[in-house]
């Protein structure tokens, strides 16, 4: 266990594969982090996941590939949701239902697989070592569609995140960015569950910015930090699993997620304070 | 004037002056049996300031969707100089009515004011040095300088509401939309921001929309009063609108107007009912034909 020991892992060529993959899952997480909590949508990143998880368990019945079925699960989630939970009111109770329905059919699917055990807990957790050639070039073909549409819609989508009533007046158009940022979200989810696991996106896809946003009150800074944050947690999750071999990078991956949200929590009223009093302070001076 | 029409049609048939910017013309809006307005005639030119009065429920609001372009008319037309209002035009300027925001909103006010210029472009907003020196002077048009790199929702509901207006007017528009910008506002605040929005409109040329249900903040402003009540509407000055005989008709019951000059009273005989009628917040006065003098519950 030490640095010399990490740079013979990495040359491995499964070691490289599930590097590039958690990089660029990193990077879209962390892009669609901020949008994720400034909609509201945490619940409904878990529904994605939670399906995408029986979409796994349908592909590998149907014809043995988990990425495929749990990318169908996904988009299937985000359009219902597109079209029954319009009203930020109910789409928690909808989102609810679907999750809970879509699961127990998950959960009979993958009674019919042979294998089941060892199949459901690489759905759940995470198997970023086991992403076969294919599928690599898969997650980089979808990562990078990720990315360039969430450039594209950056702006506009902030515009009525935040504003949603002049945004309309100036003529976004809500309903159809709402439902673009659905389906990006459906790739994002399966591509995140990969490294992670469904039961466990919501550690790349919602703590990234839920630090961030600690930290800074700048959405330029806020991206940059969530960003910066996904990376060092997936990436150094992987790295720090290679190191202990027999500890999935899942556990790392949340594990330095979360100690990032905790370290927010804690430094940041000191940096709001600070703001705060600079505030009073120019208020005074005029 | 006879039926619901209890100004003149002025503007309609006429000759389209050239200063002519906004022009409802038998404007009819309803939704299922319920008709906001009907027949609604009036036009705005260059500069005007239009209050647009009635109680809760009347469609004001909805007015400045229908020049917004966000709603359509059940009939007649809605014309923004001689063209249909159409989605996102650049040269109007909105100001919502005021929702707080939330004290972890990731933005600050001068990210706010930025939305107002190219929020609706595609792509990531890489800073531009036009682009701050325009933030730049819509956060000096409105004195929020010493705020605009606080997060919004670490602000006063004042100013915010500056911040809102300078966004604005940050798009340079030869239209302001206000929807109820005094809305829980203290009175210094309200004052403050009425006299922003009537600077830009003399610096400018802007026309004001101006959506209130208390005429008297900005009385000292208004060139015309646009005011509905359960489908029937008057048109005019506060003057001419104002008066008993036309708030009476407006109300379909016996109202006493009294105009002091730099504010103005509407008066029922009967105890709270105008109050129901007006606005359950904000309606005060209730004088008796005998002279007795009740407040009601602000």
């Amino acid at each position: 266990m030490n640095i010399v020991g990490l740079f013979n892992n990495l040359q491995l060529p499964f070691a490289q594969h599930a590097l590039v993959a958690c990089t660029i899952v990193a990077i879209t997480c962390g892009l669609i982090s901020p949008f994720v909590i400034m909609r509201g949508m945490s619940f409904a990143v878990h529904g994605m996941s939670e399906l995408a998880f029986t979409g796994a368990a349908a592909g590998l019945l149907v014809g043995g590939n988990a990425l495929a079925g749990a990318l169908c699960g996904a988009m299937v989630v985000a359009l219902l949701i597109g079209a029954l939970g319009d009203r930020e009111s109910d789409r928690d109770s909808s989102i609810g239902v679907i999750l809970a329905g879509g699961l127990g059919l998950g959960v009979l699917l993958l009674s019919f697989y042979h294998g089941f055990a060892t199949a459901a807990t690489n759905i759940l957790f995470g198997d970023i070592f086991g992403v076969s050639n294919n599928q690599l070039i898969l997650l980089l073909v979808i990562g990078i569609l990720v990315i360039i549409a969430i450039m594209a819609m950056y702006r506009p989508l902030f515009f009525a995140s935040v504003d949603t009533e002049v945004a309309a007046a100036r003529g976004v158009p809500e309903r159809i960015l709402s439902i673009a940022f659905l389906l990006v979200l459906a790739f994002t989810v399966t591509e995140a569950a990969q490294v992670v696991g469904t039961l466990l996106v919501l550690s790349l896809a919602i703590a990234p910015a839920a630090a961030a946003r600690r930290l800074s009150s700048s959405p330029l800074w806020i991206a940059c930090l969530s960003i910066l944050i996904a990376l060092v947690a997936a990436d150094g999750g992987l790295m720090a699993s290679l190191q202990f071999s027999r500890i999935k990078p899942t556990v790392f991956v949340t594990g330095i997620s979360f100690l990032f949200y905790i370290f927010a929590r804690i430094v940041g009223p000191a940096i709001s304070s600070r703001q705060n009093r600079a505030l009073q302070l120019e208020e005074v001076m005029g | 004037m006879p039926g619901n029409r209890l100004a003149g049609r002025e503007g309609a048939g006429g000759r389209a002056q050239d200063d002519e910017v906004v022009r409802f013309d038998d404007a009819t809006l309803s939704f299922g049996r319920h008709r906001l307005w009907d027949g609604l005639t009036f036009s705005l030119k260059k500069g005007e300031f239009l209050a647009v009065l009635g109680p809760n429920g009347s469609g004001k609001t909805t007015l400045l969707k229908v020049l917004l372009g966000l709603q359509p008319l059940s009939s007649g037309t809605v014309e923004i100089w001689n063209r249909p209002p159409g989605h996102g035009n650049s040269r109007i300027g909105y100001v919502p009515q005021q929702r707080r925001f939330d004290s972890q909103s990731p933005v600050r006010g001068r990210d706010l004011v930025r939305l107002g210029i190219d929020g609706h472009r595609a792509g990531i907003p890489l800073p531009r040095v036009a682009t701050r020196s325009r933030v730049e002077a819509a956060i000096r048009s409105v004195g929020a300088e010493a705020y605009a790199n606080a997060p919004l929702g670490k602000l006063s509901g004042g100013e915010q509401q500056r911040l809102r207006i300078a966004q604005a007017l940050a798009c340079d528009p030869a239209i302001l939309l206000c929807d109820e910008p005094l809305l829980s506002l203290d009175i210094a605040s309200q004052d403050t921001v009425a006299s922003l929005i009537d600077t830009r409109r003399k610096e400018a040329e802007t026309v004001v929309v101006f959506v209130t249900h208390e005429i008297n903040p900005i009385l000292p402003y208004v060139d015309k009063v646009v005011y509905l009540v359960d489908g029937q509407w008057a048109v005019g000055t506060p003057e001419q609108v104002f008066t008993s005989e036309r708030m009476s008709e407006l109300y379909g019951m016996p109202v006493t107007v009294a105009n002091l000059g730099n504010r103005i009273e509407v008066v029922t005989s009967h105890g709270g009912a105008l109050r129901d009628l007006m606005d359950e917040e904000k309606c005060r006065l209730l004088v008796d034909m005998e002279g007795d003098e009740h407040r009601g519950p602000v």
